[in-house]
């Protein structure tokens, strides 16, 4: 009982990439995508029955969906995004954004076929298949698509489309995946490239110090800015990518640029000011320099359509720093 | 050399060589002669020059040497309460965690991380010795409540079933509260797995006095110890209240396992086998197993801790994995190799 190591570690992990973020965040400034629901009707009958390929194989979906079930925090702003929101009628407890989203106590970590079969839904969106979900609902009759945490920035951009397709909204989806790549490659180019190989560690929760590596999608978005990441040297122990460092090598690495994905109160509460009161890290220069960075812990726990606003924070921090 | 002098001689020098050894190694890669020439520099009247760079050297103060202190301090509370409690119950099995000890704790950083998050990390730990305490406190009543309807002379069985039902209770209590948050399953999970990974000498001198207290007043119970273990009623006959002693020693062991719990989360198997260890090899009277246990158990969580932060170093394992591959096979042997010392 005390060291539930094994299963505690694959909850952690799922914990991650569901993208486990705090319900207040929602303060970030502009956005790109129209959080507004327009109604379905626009969407063509021609485009149905669709088939999308999703992480599940191949599934058809008879007609265009008007109630649907979004399990994933990823998936309700990619399905806002694309302008299916008229469609949702329920989403998970850890959906929390556009605002208004009709938020309910399913859970997409463990979720219960019955609490989502009493929404009626004609199609079911989730990030990972357990405890039978997909077989369970195919029962039923409902066409489940498995959009699991995205590993590169091209899946983060298919699975966009599939929703759309699956949603009677592929030229929507294609219109908001060309948005997002232009306003990325714009932020990545206003960055200039003097800052690379600066070095950067990426904390995902302090006391253990959980970090990413840059073969994960978040350290993949990083790297678009040519940084180095610290936690690069643990990726043999950490086949995931998510390895937990110990505080002697994160301080001895002395980091040019700390971000913090932990910096809401249920993530953690890390914020800047903490980080600088740790013992012994006022050595480190990203410390000293104030290039301790407070992310929006959602969108840099997510890979949905607000990716390009955590490309900008984080173009913001690169042009701050002074060149090598 | 007389047979405890020589099992406490083994036991600090076990210590000693533990400490040593972490204080060298780690994933910051400090030059080992620099490393001591900097810590002896420290001692006064010594003046030692050392090739170690500033945050070298807050690698080694600030980051390393706390950690280290820090383990010595809950591998040996951890310790010392697993074998006070083993000895009061007159049972084996019972570890530092029992009588809803650990429930307690984990209930309670569960509460802070869920609904205390905007008072910071600090309220995880005070949360987790708090709930730690209580729960040990409401076992404690409901044993007495057991033990005042029950047959007489099953006292400490009624207490230790009582700790069981009110362990399970309190981790279905935390249990109910994740799974209605699973936004911060990580957090806590991360805290159930136990870390010394967030040691600074703020956190040392946070639970040195509930240290220092606890761990004496479970140390001057040896002899009374001694006394129980030959049963309720001869120690009644030999003018020894057992009610009374159990009492002190359970509530001074809950609150050593409390205080090691506040700053490193829950770490098993060191509070049941450390005092095992120690009776297989230097006897069974607890005026010896308290102390040693206290020694030994430091040694060996400042040896697992040094395991976890550098075999994947830079990444680091949970100390509890390590606790428990690095022990139980070792645990075994031990009991294999000296069966023949009674318990």
């Amino acid at each position: 009982m005390h060291t539930p190591s094994r299963l505690a570690a694959a909850i952690v992990m799922a914990a991650v990439l569901a993208g486990c973020a705090s319900a207040s965040s929602t303060s970030s400034t502009s956005t790109s995508t129209s959080a507004t629901a327009s109604p379905a009707s626009a969407a063509s009958a021609a485009a149905f029955p669709a088939t999308v390929k999703a992480a599940n194989g191949t599934v058809t979906i008879s007609a265009e969906p008007k109630r649907i079930v979004s399990l994933s925090p990823t998936s309700t702003e990619d399905l806002y995004a694309v302008g299916a929101g008229g469609q949702v009628v329920a989403v998970d407890q850890d959906s929390n954004y556009p605002a208004g989203v009709p938020k309910t106590s399913l859970s997409g970590l463990t979720p219960n076929i019955e609490a989502i079969a009493k929404y009626n839904p004609d199609l079911v969106i989730t990030y990972q298949n357990v405890g039978g979900l997909v077989s369970g609902l195919t029962k039923l009759g409902v066409p489940v698509l498995v959009e699991p945490a995205a590993t590169t920035l091209d899946g983060a951009y298919a699975e966009i489309e599939q929703i759309g397709q699956a949603t009677g909204h592929a030229a929507q989806a294609d219109s908001v995946v060309a948005g997002m790549k232009r306003q990325i490659a714009a932020d990545v180019a206003s960055a200039g490239t003097g800052h690379k190989g600066l070095t950067y560690y990426f904390e995902v929760s302090a006391n253990p110090y959980y970090s990413v590596t840059s073969t994960t999608f978040i350290g993949q978005v990083i790297d678009l800015f040519g940084l180095k990441d610290i936690a690069d040297a643990a990726n043999k122990a950490a086949d995931g990518g998510y390895p937990q460092l110990s505080e002697e090598y994160i301080v001895a690495a002395r980091p040019q640029i700390i971000f913090l994905a932990d910096n809401q109160p249920s993530d953690g509460g890390q914020t800047p000011a903490i980080v600088a009161k740790r013992p012994g890290w006022q050595l480190i220069p990203a410390v000293k320099d104030g290039e301790v960075i407070a992310l929006n812990d959602d969108i840099a726990s997510r890979w949905g359509p607000r990716l390009p606003q955590l490309v900008a924070e984080i173009a913001q921090a690169v042009k701050r720093l002074p060149k090598p | 050399m007389t047979r405890p002098a020589l099992a406490y001689a083994a036991a600090a020098i076990f210590l000693i060589a533990a400490a040593g050894v972490s204080a060298l190694v780690g994933a910051a890669d400090l030059n080992p002669l620099a490393t001591i020439a900097a810590m002896l520099d420290k001692i006064p009247f010594v003046r030692l020059p050392s090739s170690l760079s500033p945050i070298d050297r807050a690698v080694l103060f600030q980051i390393r040497l706390p950690r280290i202190v820090l383990g010595i301090l809950v591998g040996g509370l951890l310790s010392v309460a697993g074998a006070g409690y083993q000895g009061v119950f007159r049972n084996p099995l019972v570890d530092s965690g029992m009588l809803g000890s650990s429930a307690g704790a984990g209930l309670g950083a569960t509460v802070a991380v869920v609904y205390l998050g905007g008072i910071g990390p600090s309220a995880v730990p005070i949360a987790a010795f708090v709930g730690s305490l209580a729960g040990v406190a409401v076992a404690a009543l409901a044993g007495a409540v057991g033990t005042a309807r029950g047959p007489v002379g099953n006292g400490t069985a009624t207490l230790l079933l009582a700790g069981v039902a009110v362990g399970m209770f309190l981790t279905a209590a935390q249990t109910y509260i994740l799974q209605r948050s699973t936004q911060v399953l990580q957090q806590v999970y991360a805290w159930l797995l136990g870390s010394l990974s967030g040691a600074s000498w703020q956190q040392v001198t946070e639970i040195l006095p509930y240290a220092v207290i606890s761990v004496l007043i479970i140390l001057a119970h040896g002899r009374h110890i001694d006394v129980l273990s030959v049963g309720d009623d001869e120690a009644r006959a030999l003018g020894m209240n057992p009610a009374l002693v159990r009492g002190i020693v359970v509530a001074a062991c809950a609150l050593a396992a409390a205080s090691a719990v506040a700053v490193s989360g829950l770490i098993g198997f060191v509070g049941i086998v450390v005092p095992h260890v120690v009776r297989r090899l230097a006897g069974t009277s607890y005026r010896l197993v308290l102390p040693l246990s206290l020694l030994t158990g430091a040694g060996f969580l400042v040896l697992a801790d040094t395991v976890a932060r550098t075999v994947l170093s830079p990444a680091e394992l949970p100390i509890g994995v390590v606790t428990a591959l690095a022990g139980s096979p070792a645990f075994v042997w031990i009991l294999r190799a000296t069966r023949a010392v009674g318990t």
